[in-house]
């Protein structure tokens, strides 16, 4: 009697225990963009086939980092996966933030030969160099420019600008190009409207000018210490090369910008150019799907083009995230198996074609991907010419100096080119001494 | 009628609590009722000073618990005192203060004289004028920088009508010159409404009857003022002070949303470099020895201001 009643009752527990097991609620982190809303569409393939649900958190940009490092420093156990910054892929594999990965890749046939070399160096490696991953490549984003391409292609514009510099109105090769088009539309009328040169990234609290300066400064001589002395900074960083390029990106902020850009970034650059403020963006090409369907500057009236060369060197920021299981996570499992899902190359072939920029080689090498999308090529350009800032453990300290300083000088005009990155030089050797590497 | 009272509170007791009770002496029972207060405010006031300043004479990082702590002495003291980013951030804080108290005083006590004088509407007008200070310092914050914007903002285009300037060539909130003023006019629009109330308590608190004497005595309106209305208000006025003082020298959300403390570090104030020195950089013995930095000197302050308030009181 006892057993007839009894062993049922054990089997439907251990059944429910079992279904517990199977059907976990998973939560992923992200910073709240257009390409969450992506990933949120794509996740409902994996709910399906899987049986967890997910739920997601996704903070704004300017909070994002502040916010997510607050919550994983903290031990938190919100997040089961997070799609975070580049950057913190040090901090999250030396504070133990984040799960290694190299065995759970072994034991499913992931490689990382499969993706974009520079994604799997910037989103997944630390240290770097080295095959220790923290993360599978999530998205890939590199900082290039959009351009109005239905006022470059004007027969008057064309005539003036031939006229004024000499050579054909078109997307910019270098930066000096770059910038004598930006003071060509600088103030001028366009269809009884005022429109100014360019949109750049100026925002001091989070990341925003680092991420924009940097794409002038690499490409003058600017460079994260050298590959013998890679803490070398005295020579590098504050080089007359490097003050250089930091005054051609004060030069672009003075003589064409928009009035009041002194604190923007993405979503401000995003709104200048749509709204027909600017004639070029600088922007992370994750924005690129959404101008192609404006209605205002999408369907042709844009282009694009990747971040110009300079006198030293030819380079564009690297954006984009990688995706790690925090080491906080219940759910690590599950987490793992969410991975195992978005490496597959039918999900990152979805991924692409709902906006999500895929690092996976087989989605961008694919013949038609370059004719895929209007942006597409530049995207691929792009990616082969970024260049990351440091991705320390201390990086958070690193990014402030520099935005204070560079800030300083460009926005604020305070001091000189050189007095900035010598300052900065101080800044960062003091962070590298405090953390014994100096 | 109290013996009464404690009577019938001695007879309410139960006596379990009475059988408890009995043998302590008056000081002990006090100190029963009072030791968890004491304790509270030890726990959450006194133990994370005293842990604080422990910590600003280490490289502590709370970000990185696992690291070895190290002791480094003065060394955080040392750094602070001599970088000159943080005096320009102590210099922008006095700026902010000193403006924000002077024009609140002036506007504030203005409009509260005004007020007390007995209009029609003049209670629709009260109500009108607090209206600033209701609003969330995040919403204002957000509000002004539209208001400022070059190409949009109605504050720019108040300005070019007024001056006959192009609205697009100044921007308040991206110019070095302009930007800490334009932290100061929105404190000041946002808060002297808070000064006002207190002038205006002050005001109402003096006897109609001075103001007969010194009528009678033929007393102009301006000697009136000098030698009844302010004095006898001065107390509130300092009151007042003290109150705006001490929240602007710890202000943070309003100046944070409408610059972010830029452009450059213009309109970085004390507060918002603490925070991204604690919070950011994860620098925690540093940002501690900032800290203690910080609350000696606003305790010095506020306790030589106090002791002035009071022989104003007294007087």
């Amino acid at each position: 009697m006892t057993i007839r009643y009894t062993a049922p009752a054990v089997a439907t527990a251990l059944l429910a225990l079992a279904g517990a097991a199977q059907a976990d609620d998973l939560t992923l982190c992200w910073a709240a963009w257009d390409p969450a809303n992506a990933l949120v569409e794509l996740s409902k393939d994996f709910e399906a086939k899987s049986g967890h649900k997910m739920s997601f958190e996704f903070v704004p940009w300017p909070n994002f980092a502040d916010r997510m490092l607050n919550e994983l420093n903290s031990g938190g156990q919100l997040c089961d996966l997070m799609i975070g910054d580049s950057q913190w892929i040090g901090l999250g594999a030396e504070a133990g933030h984040y799960v290694k990965l190299n065995d759970f890749f072994d034991a499913n046939g992931i490689t990382m030969d499969d993706f974009i070399p520079a994604t799997v160096t910037g989103y997944s490696e630390w240290p770097k160099g080295t095959p220790n991953y923290w993360a599978l490549p999530a998205f890939g984003d590199v900082v290039g420019w959009t351009y109005r391409k239905d006022w470059f292609e004007r027969p008057e514009l064309q005539a003036e600008f031939q006229e004024k510099y000499g050579r054909e109105l078109k997307a910019p090769d270098t930066l000096d190009e770059l910038k004598d088009i930006a003071e060509f539309f600088q103030g001028r009328d366009i269809d009884g409207t005022t429109v100014y040169g360019a949109a750049i990234y100026t925002e001091r609290g989070s990341e925003g000018i680092t991420m924009g300066v940097t794409n002038a400064l690499y490409n003058y001589g600017f460079s994260y210490g050298t590959p013998e002395e890679p803490y070398k900074l005295e020579g590098v960083v504050n080089s007359p090369e490097a003050a250089k390029g930091l005054e051609f990106y004060k030069a672009l902020y003075d003589c064409c910008t928009p009035p009041g850009s002194s604190d923007w970034y993405m979503s401000e650059d995003i709104d200048a150019y749509k709204s027909g403020q600017v004639a070029l963006q600088m922007n992370f090409a994750f924005i690129w799907p959404g101008v192609e369907a404006d209605p205002n500057v999408g369907g042709g009236k844009s282009g694009y083009f990747p971040n110009p060369a300079g006198p030293d060197g030819h380079f564009a920021q690297l954006g984009g995230q990688g995706i790690s299981v925090v080491s906080y996570s219940d759910s690590q499992d599950a987490a793992l198996e969410y991975i195992k899902w978005f490496a597959q190359p039918e999900v990152q072939s979805k991924w692409w074609e709902l906006g999500g920029y895929s690092a996976l080689k087989a989605v961008v090498e694919d013949p038609g991907f370059a004719t895929s999308q209007p942006y597409a090529q530049t995207f691929l350009d792009s990616m082969a010419i970024v260049k990351d800032f440091w991705a320390e453990p201390s990086y958070a300290s690193l990014l402030l100096s520099m935005q204070d300083r560079v800030h300083n000088y460009v926005v604020a005009g305070q001091g000189t080119a050189q007095e900035a990155l010598d300052k900065l030089v101080e800044d960062w050797t003091e962070v590298f001494e405090d953390e014994g590497k100096m | 009628m109290s013996h009464s009272v404690i009577a019938r509170a001695a007879e309410a007791t139960p006596p379990g609590l009475a059988r408890r009770f009995k043998g302590l002496s008056d000081r002990a029972i006090a100190w029963s009722f009072v030791a968890p207060t004491i304790f509270l405010l030890l726990a959450v006031n006194i133990f994370p000073l005293i842990w604080t300043i422990r910590l600003s004479f280490t490289n502590f990082r709370a970000n990185r618990p696992n690291a070895e702590v190290e002791w480094i002495g003065l060394r955080n003291y040392d750094r602070i005192l001599t970088d000159s980013d943080i005096w320009q951030t102590m210099q922008a804080t006095a700026h902010f203060l000193c403006w924000t108290i002077v024009l609140q005083v002036l506007i504030g006590f203005s409009l509260a004289w005004l007020i007390n004088r007995k209009f029609k509407g003049n209670d629709l007008w009260t109500t009108i004028i607090v209206l600033p200070m209701m609003l969330s310092p995040a919403v204002v914050g957000n509000f002004w920088t539209f208001l400022y914007q070059p190409q949009i903002g109605l504050f720019n285009y108040v300005v070019a009508f007024f001056t006959g300037a192009d609205p697009t060539s100044f921007s308040m909130i991206g110019s070095v010159s302009l930007a800490p003023w334009a932290i100061i006019i929105v404190d000041t629009w946002m808060w002297t409404p808070f000064v006002m109330l207190i002038c205006l308590a002050g005001l109402r608190s003096i006897p109609d009857s001075i103001y007969e004497a010194a009528e009678c005595d033929r007393a102009s309106k301006w000697r009136q003022f000098w030698t009844i209305t302010l004095p006898m208000t001065l107390p509130f006025l300092m009151l007042a002070v003290l109150f705006r003082g001490i929240e602007n020298f710890k202000m943070f959300d309003l100046v944070v949303q409408l610059t972010g403390g830029g452009p450059g570090n213009t309109t970085t104030l004390t507060s918002i470099d603490l925070k991204r020195e604690a919070f950011e950089k994860w620098r925690t013995g540093y940002a501690s020895a900032y800290a203690i930095i910080l609350f000696v000197t606003v305790f010095g302050l506020a306790s030589i201001y106090v002791k002035a308030l009071n022989k104003v009181k007294e007087r």
